[in-house]
C-alpha cells in the first residue's frame, strides 16, 4: 500500500473534523473492502481515519419500535445479538452469512453501508425492510441512499452513525453464492411490512434495487411459485465470468421464490 | 539391475500413523520460510512486470526511478545480456514427427525485445525498503508498442497473424506423436462400435499458501553466493544454476529452502524471478529479497493442465475395447517452462491406457504458444489430462453400448502383471478389480438407484460416477528417462549420520513443502535402528548439508525413502562389525533386531546406541580394519517407475433450479503399495481430491480473448474450493506393494488430483443424462442443459 497517516478518534465530532480538515482521508470502518483496495494500490488517501474506537457507533438499542444498530457493530455482533436475534431475526441471520469468520469479526455494518457494493448483503435488507441510515448530518431513507454502484447519498463529509430498522419477524434473505467470491451471485431479501410486501435484489446488477412488480404480485395474494411470470427489468441486471444477465434474472425469480417460502418459518 | 523383492516392514513406526513431528513448529507460528529471514543490510525488490500480453519493448527510461528515495540499482534486461545470461532452458527434448527438434522460444530472465505475457518480468527495483521498491518500480517508464495477441491454443488450428516467436511460424512448438497409427486405423476399420468425444481440460493456477519468495547474498571478496528459496528442489538447483547460469561456482553456491508452504509442482520449476534476484544481489553487493505478491503468484507461477483433446474409441461387440486415438492440443502458453514439453507428452500420452487392456493407441500432441502464463507441471501433471481423457471416453462407451460404467471397466481391466502397454510404460503391478469393488462398496453402488429417487423427490437430480486411474511415480529410473529424452537421471541421495549417543541425523535430497517428510523419512531410520522418533531428525533443503538430491515432486518421495533405507542397512552392516569386535565373536554371528544387537555365540548383547557410541570412541579399534565414526550414504536409482491405481466415485445432487452442483459423497480405493503412514496418505488423498474437485467444479483460468488479460486474477474471480463446500471423504488402501522400490511405495501426493476430475464429471453427466460436460461444471452451463432437456 501507499504510505499515509493513519488517525483514530475517539469522539465522533472529532472524526468529522478530521475528516473536513482532510480532504483526501478515507474512512476506516472495518476495513474489509478497503485494506485490499489499498494493498493492491488502487486507492492513496493521505489519512485513514479509524471509526472502531468510537464508542457512540456501538451497540444495539430499540426506540420507537425500531431497532437501531450502531455503525460500528460487527457482522458477529449483530449476528447474535439477543435483540437482534429476538426482533429482526432476518438481519442477524444476514449478518451470519456475510463472508467468513474473519470479515464477520471485522467488517461492519456501517462500512458495508456506505461501501454498498453492488454484490453486499446489508444493502437488500436495508432496502426490503425500508431501514434508515443515521448519519452525522441527517436520516436517510434506505430507498433514497442507494443510488448505484459503490455510491449513496452520502455527501461529502458525512458519517453513518447508526442504521434503524422497523421490528420485523416475517422477513427473509435468501443468498446464491459466487462460487469463487462468496458474495451474493444474486440475494434476495423479502419482507412483509404492515404497508405492504418489500423485495429488495442485489448481486445482479450495478447495485441493489426494489423489484416492485414481483411485490405486487406478492401483496395481491400471489406466492414464490407466481413470481415465476413476473417480470423483470432487464436493464436492472448485467453479467460476468461468474453468471450472464440472463441467468441472473432466472435465479432472481427463483431466489426470490426461496426466500418467500421461508418467511415466518 | 533386477527389482528387489518389497521389504514390507511391521513396525512399531513404519505403516503406523505417527503425529507429524513438523506440526508442533508449523501450527505454532514457529516454521521459518524465505519471507521470515531478514539479513543484515537488506535490501529489497520489486519487479517492473508487463501490463500487456504482447508487445515491443520500445523503450525503458529508469532516470525518474532511480531518483526516488531508497532506490539502489534497476537491473534490466540490458544488464542480464551484459552479462551474457542464457535464456531460460527446457529440461526435456521432444522431436517432432518428422524429426525436427521441438522449436523453443527464447525466455531472457528480463525482456528484452518483447513481452510475452501479462506479468512477464521486464525490470527489477532494488531499493532500501519493500514500498520504495515498489513506489520505484511504478516510476520506471516503459514504452511498449502493443501487439495482436492469442490466448487459446485452438487458434492454432485457425489462421492466425499472431506470431508470438519471430523465428516460429503457426505458434507450434512441436507435433509430436506416439503409438502406432496403422494398427489403430486397423482396429478402427474393423470395430463393432466407435465412440469420440471432444473435452477441454481446463486451465489451473497452482495458488500454494506461500508464494514463491527469494533472497540471495552475494560475498564479493569469497565470491560466494547464498540463494534462499522457496523451492520443492533446492539441492538439485545448485548444480544448473552454477553449471548452467554461472553465478557462482558450485562449490561457493549455497541454496537454502527452509520452511515451504506449499508447491503442487509450481516450486520445482526455473523461473526468471529467482535467478534473477541472485543476478541482482552480485550487481548490488547487498542481500536483495523477493516475496511475490498474490497477483503475481496468479499471474507467474506456471499454470497447470490447458488441453483441448478429441478421443475415439474403438470397442468390439462385447464392449471390449479395441483401440484409442487421440489427438490434443497442449497450450504451454509463451515459453516452454522447465518440463513444459515433458508434461503434455511422456507424461501424458503415456498414460493413455488407463488401467485397461488397450491393443492398439495413437496419440498426436501439438504443443502451441500462447500469450499466456507458460503452462508446467502441477499435481498430477499430465496423467490427470489422461485420465481424464480415458475415463470420461469410457462412460460415454458404456452409455452408448448399454453397459454400466462399473461393469465396462470391469469388462477390460488388466489383470496381470508386469503389463507393457502400447505406450512405453510397463505396469508393475496392481489388483484393478479389488480396488472397483471396494470403492463400489464404500460408496454403497447398490443402493444408488433409491437414493436417485428419493432425490428425484426433492426436486434434485442425483448421479453417480466411476473414474479409475493409474499414473506412473517414483521418478525415476535414470535409463528409462534418458531414453525418452530426459535430460537428467532422477535418483535420490540419503545420508544418515549415527552420533555418540545414538542420535540419528537423516540427510535427504527431497524437499518436503507440506508433505511431512521430517516425520516419514525418520519413520523409516527409526524402525530400522529401533530408535524411537524423537531421536532421530530429518535434515533437508540446505546445500551446506546435503551434498546431492533431485527434489520432491511427482510423488516421488518413496525414491528418497528408499535411498535412507539403504543407508540405514549400510549402517547396520557396519554396526554388526563393530560389535562382532567389541564382543569378540565372528561377524557372521552377529544380528541386529529391535535396537538390539546379539550373536548366536554368545548372550552378550549390545545396544544400537552402545554401538554407536564405541564407534566414535574407537577406543581399542582395529582402525585399519574398522574405520572411526558412523556414516552412510546411499544414491538410489529405482529399476522402474511405480504405478499407483485406485477407482473413486462420487456422487453428486443438482439443483436443477440452479444448475449447483453438490458433491455429496465420494469414496476413493486406493493403491499406493506400501503405506508409510497413513494419516499423512489419507491427507495427501484428502487434498488431491478436493483439488480435483475444485478442477471440475470451480477452478478455471479464464483470459481475455482480445487481450488475452487473465481475468481470473484474484480469489474474488478464482473459485478455489472451500471445506464448506465439500463430503467427508470416504478412503481405503488396496495395497499391491511395487517390486520397483525396497520400501514397496507407489506414491501418493498426486492420485487425488488425478482421479477426482473424470470422478465427478461421470457423476455429473450421469445425473443429467448428457453425454458430456466441460470443467469446470458451472452452476449457468448445468442450469442451461436443465433448461434444455426440460424444453425437449
Amino acid at each position: 500500500m501507499y504510505a499515509f497517516d493513519y488517525l483514530r478518534p475517539d469522539r465522533i465530532e472529532d472524526a468529522s473534523a478530521l475528516l473536513a480538515e482532510h480532504p483526501e482521508a478515507s474512512l476506516l470502518a472495518g476495513g474489509q473492502t478497503m485494506l485490499p483496495v489499498l494493498r493492491a494500490r488502487l486507492a492513496a488517501p493521505s489519512h485513514v481515519i479509524s471509526l472502531g474506537g468510537i464508542a457512540a457507533l456501538k451497540g444495539v438499542t430499540l426506540a420507537d419500535e425500531r431497532l437501531v444498530i450502531g455503525a460500528a457493530q460487527t457482522h458477529a455482533q449483530v449476528a447474535s445479538d439477543p435483540q437482534v436475534l429476538a426482533l429482526l431475526p432476518s438481519v442477524a441471520a444476514l449478518a451470519g452469512g456475510i463472508g467468513d469468520v474473519q470479515v464477520r469479526h471485522r467488517g461492519t455494518i456501517g462500512g458495508s453501508v456506505a461501501n454498498n457494493d453492488p454484490a453486499a448483503c446489508y444493502p437488500a435488507a436495508l432496502l426490503a425492510l425500508g431501514a434508515r441510515i443515521i448519519t452525522t448530518q441527517r436520516v436517510i431513507e434506505a430507498d433514497a441512499f442507494f443510488t448505484g454502484m459503490f455510491a449513496t447519498a452520502l455527501k461529502a463529509g458525512e458519517i453513518i452513525t447508526a442504521v434503524s430498522f422497523p421490528r420485523c419477524d416475517r422477513a427473509h434473505y435468501e443468498k446464491f453464492r459466487n462460487p469463487a467470491s462468496r458474495f451474493a451471485l444474486v440475494g434476495v431479501c423479502v419482507a412483509s411490512l404492515p404497508e405492504g410486501s418489500r423485495i429488495a435484489v442485489t448481486g445482479a446488477g450495478f447495485g441493489v434495487f426494489r423489484w416492485h412488480a414481483g411485490e405486487a404480485c406478492l401483496d395481491a395474494g400471489g406466492t414464490g411459485n407466481d413470481l415465476a411470470d413476473v417480470p423483470l427489468d432487464a436493464d436492472c441486471f448485467t453479467g460476468d465470468l461468474h453468471g450472464s444477465a440472463d441467468y441472473r434474472m432466472h435465479m432472481t425469480r427463483i431466489i426470490a421464490a426461496r426466500a418467500f417460502a421461508a418467511l415466518g418459518r | 539391475m533386477t527389482p528387489e523383492a518389497p521389504a514390507i516392514m511391521a513396525g512399531t513406526s513404519f505403516g503406523r500413523s505417527v503425529g507429524r513431528v513438523e506440526d508442533a513448529r508449523l501450527v505454532r507460528g514457529k516454521g521459518r520460510y524465505v519471507d521470515d529471514i531478514i539479513l543484515p543490510d537488506q535490501s529489497y525488490a520489486a519487479f517492473v512486470r508487463s501490463p500487456y500480453a504482447h508487445a515491443r519493448l520500445a523503450s525503458i527510461d529508469t532516470a525518474d526511478a532511480l531518483g526516488r528515495p531508497g532506490v539502489i540499482r534497476i537491473v534490466t534486461g540490458a544488464d542480464v545480456a551484459a552479462a551474457g545470461l542464457p535464456p531460460l532452458p527446457c529440461g526435456w527434448m521432444i522431436h517432432s514427427t518428422d524429426g525436427a527438434p521441438m522449436k523453443m522460444g527464447v525466455r531472457p530472465m528480463l525482456a528484452q525485445d518483447v513481452v510475452r505475457y501479462v506479468g512477464e518480468p521486464v525490470a527489477i527495483v532494488v531499493a532500501d525498503t519493500r514500498d520504495l521498491a515498489r513506489d520505484a518500480a511504478e516510476a520506471v517508464l516503459v514504452d511498449y508498442e502493443e501487439l495482436d495477441v492469442t490466448a487459446d491454443c485452438a487458434d492454432a488450428l485457425r489462421d492466425t497473424t499472431v506470431q508470438i516467436h519471430a523465428d516460429i511460424p503457426g505458434n507450434r512448438a512441436f507435433d509430436w506423436d506416439i503409438g502406432n497409427a496403422a494398427a489403430v486405423t486397423d482396429a478402427f476399420a474393423s470395430a463393432a462400435h466407435v465412440v469420440s468425444l471432444t473435452l477441454r481440460n481446463n486451465r489451473l493456477i497452482p495458488n500454494a499458501i506461500e508464494p514463491r519468495a527469494a533472497n540471495a547474498v552475494w560475498n564479493a571478496v569469497d565470491e560466494q553466493l547464498t540463494l534462499y528459496m522457496a523451492h520443492q528442489n533446492p539441492i538439485g538447483m545448485r548444480a544448473f544454476i552454477a553449471g548452467y547460469y554461472g553465478l557462482a561456482a558450485e562449490h561457493k553456491l549455497r541454496i537454502v529452502s527452509p520452511d515451504v508452504g506449499g508447491g503442487f509442482g509450481s516450486k520445482a520449476h526455473n523461473y526468471p524471478e529467482e535467478l534473477a534476484i541472485a543476478f541482482a544481489a552480485k550487481l548490488v553487493d547487498r542481500p536483495v529479497k523477493w516475496t511475490a505478491e498474490r497477483t503475481e503468484s496468479f499471474l507467474t507461477d506456471a499454470h497447470g493442465r490447458d488441453h483441448l483433446t478429441t478421443a475415439e474409441l474403438a470397442l468390439d461387440s462385447d464392449g471390449r475395447f479395441l483401440a484409442l486415438r487421440v489427438d490434443t492440443l497442449a497450450n504451454i502458453g509463451a515459453y516452454l517452462s522447465s518440463s513444459g514439453a515433458l508434461v503434455p507428452t511422456y507424461m501424458y500420452a503415456t498414460m493413455l491406457s488407463g488401467q485397461y487392456v488397450i491393443p492398439a493407441i495413437h496419440c498426436r500432441v501439438r504443443a502451441i504458444y500462447t500469450n499466456t502464463c507458460p503452462v508446467d507441471a502441477y499435481r498430477g501433471a499430465g496423467r490427470p489430462e489422461a485420465a481424464y481423457v480415458v475415463e470420461r471416453i469410457v462412460n460415454v462407451a458404456a452409455e452408448r453400448i448399454g453397459l454400466d460404467q462399473a461393469e465396462i471397466r470391469r469388462r477390460n481391466f488388466i489383470t496381470d502383471f508386469p503389463y507393457q502397454t502400447p505406450v512405453v510404460y510397463e505396469y508393475d503391478s496392481g489388483d484393478y478389480t479389488r480396488s472397483l469393488n471396494e470403492a463400489l462398496a464404500l460408496a454403497d453402488y447398490a443402493g444408488f438407484p433409491a437414493r436417485q429417487v428419493e432425490a428425484a423427490a426433492r426436486g434434485r437430480l442425483r448421479g453417480i460416477g466411476i473414474a479409475a486411474y493409474v499414473e506412473a511415480c517414483g521418478i525415476g529410473p535414470s535409463a528409462k528417462l534418458a531414453a525418452l529424452g530426459g535430460g537428467a537421471g532422477m535418483w535420490e541421495s540419503a545420508e544418515v549420520r549415527v552420533h555418540p549417543m545414538g542420535t540419528v541425523e537423516v540427510l535427504t535430497g527431497a524437499h518436503s513443502h507440506g508433505q511431512g517428510h521430517q516425520t516419514t523419512f525418520a519413520q523409516v531410520a527409526a524402525d530400522r535402528f529401533g530408535v524411537p522418533i524423537e531421536k532421530i531428525s530429518v535434515v533437508q533443503g540446505d546445500t551446506d548439508r546435503i551434498q546431492a538430491g533431485t527434489g520432491t515432486y511427482g510423488s516421488r518421495a518413496s525414491v528418497g525413502m528408499s535411498a535412507t533405507l539403504r543407508a540405514c542397512d549400510s549402517i547396520i552392516a557396519k554396526g554388526k562389525a563393530i560389535v562382532a569386535h567389541l564382543i569378540d565373536v565372528d561377524l557372521e554371528t552377529v544380528a541386529f533386531s529391535d535396537g538390539i544387537f546379539s550373536s548366536s555365540a554368545t548372550n552378550r548383547t549390545v545396544a544400537f546406541a552402545e554401538m554407536a557410541y564405541a564407534a566414535h570412541t574407537a577406543a581399542g579399534f582395529p582402525t585399519d580394519q574398522i574405520e572411526p565414526g558412523l556414516v552412510a550414504t546411499s544414491f538410489f536409482d529405482p529399476p522402474n517407475f511405480t504405478y499407483p491405481s485406485g477407482v473413486y466415485v462420487c456422487e453428486v445432487e443438482i439443483d436443477p433450479e440452479t444448475g449447483t452442483t453438490d458433491v455429496v459423497a465420494f469414496s476413493a480405493a486406493d493403491d499406493f503399495g506400501t503405506v508409510a503412514n497413513p494419516m499423512i496418505v489419507e491427507g495427501q488423498v484428502h487434498g488431491g481430491v478436493t483439488q480435483g474437485i475444485g478442477q471440475a467444479l470451480w477452478e478455471n483460468a479464464r483470459h481475455d480473448p482480445d487481450t488475452a488479460q487473465l481475468l481470473t486474477a484474484s480469489f474474488m474471480d478464482y473459485g478455489m474450493p472451500r471445506a464448506v463446500s465439500l463430503p467427508n471423504y470416504k478412503l481405503v488402501f488396496t495395497p499391491t506393494p511395487s517390486p520397483s522400490n525396497p520400501l514397496g511405495m507407489k506414491g501418493c501426493g498426486e492420485a487425488g488430483a488425478i482421479g477426482a476430475p473424470p470422478a465427478v464429471i461421470n457423476a455429473i453427466c450421469n445425473a443429467l443424462g448428457v453425454t458430456h460436460i466441460d470443467m469446470p461444471a458451472a452452476p449457468e452451463t448445468i442450469w442451461r442443459l436443465c433448461q434444455a432437456r426440460m424444453s425437449s
